[in-house]
């Protein structure tokens, strides 16, 4: 019984570490702020979710600290993302090959 | 294996270290630092895995709680325009 879960545990931090690199070549190969802050803030934010439900099932002793850190990564990292796209654009101005431009109308 | 997935968690934090070191604007830098902030938490996670001891996770809601209000407070300042900036009252108490 202990072994199941700890495999379970072990499934999801790989699947969480590789979402950690995905982000992280996001970071690295993208053009533009805005599309960096795309990749590396959603896909790590999924990451580290999954890491910690990977530590969950492999230490189920500690399942109360791991959940308020799942959520406050999940009220936190959004609302930083969010703050730093606006400031991206107030001060550094939109991506120039891309056409759509919602934030123009609503100043 | 659990080493193997450190290692993994490792090179995500050396990637975002060189978006941090070559970026050319300054929020590319904090995007970078946030990033980095993010994935050190999945890795005080593991540790405490490995080390079977529940205080990384307390040194986890440390990093989380510093890098928000860290790329909360350069965001908003940033994002101020120069004449946004009130200069009347500081002409007031000095004359």
């Amino acid at each position: 019984m202990g072994d199941i879960t700890l495999y379970i545990g072990y499934g999801f931090i790989l699947f969480g570490s590789l979402f950690l690199i995905i982000a992280s070549l996001g970071l690295l190969r993208l053009p533009d702020t805005i599309s960096r802050m795309h990749a590396g803030t959603k896909a790590s934010t999924l990451g580290t979710l999954l890491v910690l439900v990977g530590v969950g099932f492999m230490e189920p002793t500690l399942w109360f600290k791991l959940l308020l850190l799942a959520l406050f990564v999940l009220l936190t990292n959004p609302l930083s993302s969010s703050i730093l796209a606006k400031s991206s654009y107030i001060k550094n101005g939109f991506y120039s090959k891309s056409n759509v431009d919602d934030m123009k109308d609503s100043k | 294996m659990i080493d193997f997935l450190i290692f993994l968690i490792l090179v995500a934090i050396f990637l975002s270290f060189i978006r941090f070191v070559k970026a050319p604007l300054l929020l590319d830098r904090v995007v970078a630092f946030d990033t980095m902030g993010i994935i050190a938490i999945s890795l005080l996670a593991l540790l405490s895995v490995t080390y079977k001891s529940s205080i990384y996770i307390d040194v986890a809601f440390v990093f989380a709680l510093i890098g928000f209000i860290g790329s909360i407070t350069f965001a908003r300042f940033y994002m101020v325009k120069d004449d946004d900036v009130r200069t009347d009252d500081i002409k007031d108490t000095n004359g």
